[in-house]
């Protein structure tokens, strides 16, 4: 009780804080003088029609860097932080071969749940074929049959699932493609583009729980991407006025499909980069 | 309709959906919950830094047919705020994902979610 009055009591202060900022909030007439200097700029200087995309990878394009560098960095992380677990999993099974009490044990995971369901239904195969009629077998029976029912919730996705995915799927992966390679022309881009990509997967995986992801593939894809896009900034350091200056290229026409000058090149590289990387966080987490 | 600014009410809803997840996250004891409750809190934010971008009768900062390039530092709506938020829905994603290794981890140590078992760094 005395833990909620404080809370209400920070939550209120809060409260306090945000009324007072909206109060003396009053909504913009017009832009900003640096943002007008971009709304005028990115067109004209860089040739893209969304600025947003302009100032995301070529005005603030070092920051989009280091963004990267953060996604990589959690890849990573979540990796060593589920290592042990994956290896906990691998003795999940033996344990639940000994003793089907310890289901609650071998739940962690959907994959050990199912492992459990597997062992469970094949004791009771096995009891039921020696000693017909015996109270452990109707036991063993009756919690095969309810890790039957577990595994078909956990393990097998419904055809509507499945049939819907094959339908779906080429579509997501040509949608995230398609926003990717039209970042500098319309709302999206390479972080758009490379969530779109990841959810195909995401679909994937929920579809065919048993496919595995090549996970050192997009590993290698997703380093071979980065590598380029700090290549292409060394390029613009070179031939343009700075790193990360997409202005190596020709500027083309506004609003054509190659124009822009790098920036199509270094979204393109941005959203593998990042589909790669949130389908390998995915397939961690599906230990 | 109301005579409210539409950034105003979307500063409101923002704050609000922050002041949810903040009172979530202090009173949950499950862990899942309070990543649950980061998660909105973020939402409100970012609801925040976008609305505070909007100019009167603004327009999405892409020149194309309904936006020439002569009238777009009139019409536009402040880009900054909305490339950031790009940036701070990267990062939001990067904590959530590491909370949630973090949340797998202790289930794995204690077999329970209840912020109350980890007694270890409560003072």
């Amino acid at each position: 009780m005395m833990r909620h009055i404080v809370v209400a009591l920070v939550v209120v202060l809060f409260g306090l804080i945000f009324a007072r900022l909206i109060g003396s909030y009053v909504e913009l007439s017009a832009l900003r003088p640096l943002a007008t200097q971009y709304v005028i700029e990115a067109p004209r200087d860089l040739g893209t029609p969304n600025i947003i995309t302009g100032i995301l990878i070529t005005y603030r394009g070092f920051d989009t860097l280091g963004e990267v560098a953060v996604l990589f960095m959690v890849a990573a992380s979540i990796g060593l932080l589920l290592k042990k677990d994956e290896t906990k999993s691998t003795n999940a099974p033996t344990l639940a071969a000994k003793a089907t009490g310890a289901r609650r044990a071998a739940a962690n995971t959907p994959a050990a749940k199912a492992a459990a369901a597997r062992a469970a239904s094949v004791a009771a195969n096995r009891a039921a074929s020696a000693t017909p009629a015996s109270a452990g077998t109707a036991l063993a029976g009756a919690a095969a049959s309810e890790a039957d029912s577990a595994e078909a919730q956990a393990g097998e996705p419904s055809e509507i699932v499945r049939t819907g995915t094959d339908v779906l799927l080429p579509l997501i992966f040509t949608f995230g493609a398609y926003v990717i390679v039209n970042g500098h022309l319309s709302a999206g881009g390479g972080f758009q583009g490379g969530a779109i990509v990841a959810s195909g997967a995401m679909l994937m995986l929920l579809a065919r729980p048993g496919s595995r992801l090549n996970v050192a593939l997009l590993s290698v894809i997703e380093s071979f991407a980065g590598v380029l896009y700090v290549s292409l900034g060394i390029v613009g350091l070179i031939f343009a006025a700075g790193f990360l200056d997409p202005r190596f290229l020709p500027r083309g026409e506004l609003g054509a499909f190659v124009s822009a000058g790098a920036i199509p090149l270094i979204s393109a590289l941005l959203g593998i980069k990042v589909g790669a990387e949130l389908s390998v966080i995915i397939d961690r987490f599906r230990s | 309709m109301t005579g409210l600014p539409v950034s105003t009410i979307l500063l409101v809803t923002g704050f609000l959906l922050a002041l949810i997840g903040l009172w979530g996250m202090l009173t949950h004891r499950n862990i899942m919950r309070i990543i649950i409750c980061f998660t909105v809190f973020d939402t409100g934010l970012r609801l925040v830094m976008v609305a505070t971008g909007y100019i009167t009768a603004g327009t999405a900062p892409i020149i194309d047919r309904a936006l020439t390039t002569a009238e777009a530092a009139s019409r536009a709506i402040d880009p900054i705020p909305s490339a950031l938020v790009v940036t701070a829905i990267v990062i939001g994603f990067a904590v959530t994902a590491v909370m949630l290794g973090f949340a797998i981890r202790l289930y794995a140590a204690k077999k329970t979610l209840s912020i109350d078992a980890f007694t270890e760094s409560k003072w």
